[in-house]
């Protein structure tokens, strides 16, 4: 039976063929997704860039909903946050969506780099596809960043202070920049529109535009080939090379290059719903109110390893981790495809790219997993309501009782824990009778010093000694004190036999 | 797939001599016109953009209350409305400084931005210092730099008593390059 004797497929054969004529689909398809593609490309590490593009649609689709109801108004932000998770029909569901989106898209936006890195796919012909790639990862990082702030709960607030703060660091026009990241003076309601529109108009549209570009120069300039080792890139014969083997030995990206990108990147949605749905929406936290003084301002994941790093790092060198720093970063990141332009391709034959990619995954990993539980910031807390073993306290003298809630009164324990419960930005207290004797201990209360301030105004002398005698008793069992070897009276003490005295219990 | 993207297009015919004087002018004057409408339009948007920065907002003087809401000899928290507050700024408007009115008519008035990062700093009463969250940065009752990363001690507002009231000078966010 020919289309001719059924006269509805006949004329949609008709319509199908009069929209090819008019708009060149077949040639249109040819040229986009059913581009040749090297068969050696389709490999399972080729499919992060895909995941990438797929949680930027995800954010954009589940962003303009969001918006639907989301109002940008310092007055409203949090009221229509908590409408969202609480009133709205499945409002929690999108922001959690969009939070594990975005969350995703940055990590798979680091492996499709690590991948095209150790890979070495940025190689000549292929420097734009690079650098516009990352483009792309500062905007996301940028979009990431403005989207925590539409949060606008404390811990954004705070956040875009420190923001303020870094920007004020800037030589000269600090004050300026300061200015024009807030919209005035202050931190208000100009500062949240600015965030939106930069995060829902500006940010988008340029990703948008960047991506055409990357999707772009991938169809010009081809998919890298699974390199080999051994295989050098020249300049001269490489195009050709390309050329060929696509033209032999290639295939269509649709269909059959196209399969495992669809498995990765169904995967990949469950994991976001599954996020979404069983860990939920980030916040909004406590409301962006100035007055409530608890907040210690901490980022989304994206950026906890620059916080851990400012508190990390020795006084003084924020200019170095927030001007420098960045600088070399992109002259070493934009720079790459043209100081490494030829040669090798297979990670084997790189020892030294395989180098910086450990060490970067170490090094943001381990900051990450530091700015998770964020040792240097003090408990400020700890000093009311964090209770003490019984065995720091058990066979104590009445002086040494006293100083133990000296220690506890004086706030000691925000930044000092003992038995591991309390701050930890100071030594941890359980055994510091093992470590310093009773002089030195007075002077470390008394003039502070190595980050502990100086208690010499607080506390009187006989807090002091009733401090410290406590300190000293903060030993394990059948443990001495510590000694200072300077200070023979009491090495002679020691030696004549006396010790140990106090059998006490500790740690 | 791009070798053959020249052919659907139909092929450019040199143009004559003759036209090229006129529509050189017309390409000239098109140009021209286009910069001068294009400047009309770009000035007024940057200087939109840059607005905040040319309309002038120095910190300017208010009250903080009575001298009396301050006990002698201890430190409080003062919240105060934003001198340059909009309607929409919600309860971001309500800013907050550290009074210590040291005796009579002593005080001195500190920013809560830390001054390594800008954290909300928190007056601990019991061992008389501010601590930070952020980082650790403590500092004295007086508002020097007692330990941490900060570069310096607390932002200090200046302040005045007129007619029984406490006055400080404040509005814009104290910054390293904007210490107020
Ligand atoms: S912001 Fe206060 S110590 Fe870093």
């Amino acid at each position: 039976m020919s289309a001719k004797d059924r006269p509805i497929v006949s004329s949609l054969v008709n319509v199908a063929m009069w929209l090819e004529r008019r708009l060149h689909l077949v040639k249109v398809w040819k040229a986009t997704a059913g581009h040749p593609i090297p068969k050696s490309s389709a490999s399972w590490f080729y499919v992060f860039g895909s995941m990438t593009l797929l949680c930027f649609t995800i954010q954009v689709l589940t962003g303009i909903l969001l918006a639907l109801v989301y109002i940008p108004s310092a007055n409203e932000a949090y009221r229509s946050l908590e409408y969202l998770n609480y009133q709205q029909e499945l409002g929690w569901f999108l922001r959690g969506v969009h939070y594990w989106g975005s969350n995703c898209m940055v990590v798979v936006m680091f492996f499709h780099m690590t991948q095209v890195f150790l890979w070495g796919a940025y190689k000549h012909p292929r420097e734009l596809t690079w650098i516009s790639g990352a483009v792309l990862l500062v905007l996301t990082l940028a979009l990431s960043f403005t989207g925590q702030v539409m949060r606008f709960d404390s811990d954004a607030y705070w956040g875009i202070g420190i923001g303020a703060a870094i920007s004020g660091r800037i030589p000269i026009i600090g004050a300026q920049v300061v200015n024009l990241l807030l919209g005035g003076p202050i931190i208000g309601s100009d500062t949240l529109s600015r965030f939106f529109a930069l995060h829902v108009f500006v940010l988008p549209g340029a990703v948008i535009a960047l991506v055409s570009l990357h999707l772009r120069l991938v169809l010009l300039k081809g998919i890298n080939e699974y390199p080999e080792p051994g295989v050098q890139v020249h300049k001269q014969t490489y195009w050709r090379d390309y050329e060929e083997t696509v033209h032999k030995d290639g295939m269509p990206f649709v269909p059959d290059g196209i399969g495992k990108d669809l498995v990765a990147n169904g995967l990949l949605l469950i994991v976001i719903v599954a996020l979404a749905v069983f860990v939920g929406p980030k916040g909004p936290e406590i409301p962006a109110d100035p007055a409530q003084v608890i907040s210690e301002a901490k980022p989304d994941y994206p950026f906890l390893w620059l916080l851990s790093a400012a508190a990390l790092l020795p006084n003084g060198s924020e200019i170095i981790l927030f001007f420098v720093f960045p600088l070399i970063a992109a002259i070493l990141l934009f720079g790459l495809p043209f100081y490494s332009n030829v040669g090798e391709k297979h990670y084997s034959r790189r020892p030294i790219s395989v180098l910086v990619v450990i060490l970067t995954y170490l090094t943001i990993g381990l900051l990450t997993y530091a700015g998770i539980t964020g040792p240097w910031s003090p408990r400020m807390e700890a000093w009311s309501g964090t209770p003490t073993k019984p065995e720091f306290i058990a066979g104590r003298s009445p002086v040494e009782l006293q100083g133990a809630l000296l220690l506890q009164g004086k706030q000691c324990r925000n930044c000092h824990a003992i038995g591991g419960e309390g701050g930890h930005r100071g030594p941890d207290l359980s055994a510091v009778g093992t470590r310093m004797d009773q002089p030195e201990l007075v002077r470390q209360v008394i003039q502070g010093g190595g980050n502990m301030p100086a208690y010499g105004n607080t506390l009187s002398p006989q807090e002091v000694s009733a401090l410290v005698s406590y300190l000293v008793s903060l030993r394990p069992q059948n443990t001495i004190p510590a000694l200072n070897p300077t200070n023979p009276e009491k090495t002679e003490r020691v030696s004549s036999g006396e010790l140990p005295k106090q059998a006490k219990v500790g740690g | 797939m791009a070798t053959n993207e020249s052919e659907s297009h139909p092929p450019v015919h040199p143009e004559k001599k003759s036209y090229s004087t006129r529509r050189d002018f017309l390409l000239q004057v098109g140009a021209v016109l286009n910069a001068i409408a294009g400047f009309m339009i770009g000035l007024p948007l940057v200087g939109f953009i840059l607005s905040s920065l040319i309309k002038s907002t120095p910190p300017v003087w208010f009250s903080l209350g009575p001298v009396s809401n301050f006990q002698e000899g201890a430190m409080r928290m003062a919240v105060y409305e934003n001198p340059y507050r909009r309607e929409a700024d919600g309860q971001t408007a309500r800013l907050t400084c550290w009074v210590h009115r040291i005796s009579g008519d002593q005080f001195k008035v500190f920013a809560a931005n830390c001054t390594h990062l800008g954290c909300p700093v928190r007056w601990f009463e019991e061992s008389q210092l501010f601590l930070c969250p952020c980082h650790g940065g403590a500092f004295y009752a007086d508002g020097e730099h007692a330990a941490g990363p900060p570069p310096r001690g607390l932002y200090v507002y200046e302040h005045k008593i007129v007619n029984g009231e406490l006055q400080v000078k404040a509005g814009v966010l104290p910054t390293l390059a904007f210490p107020v």
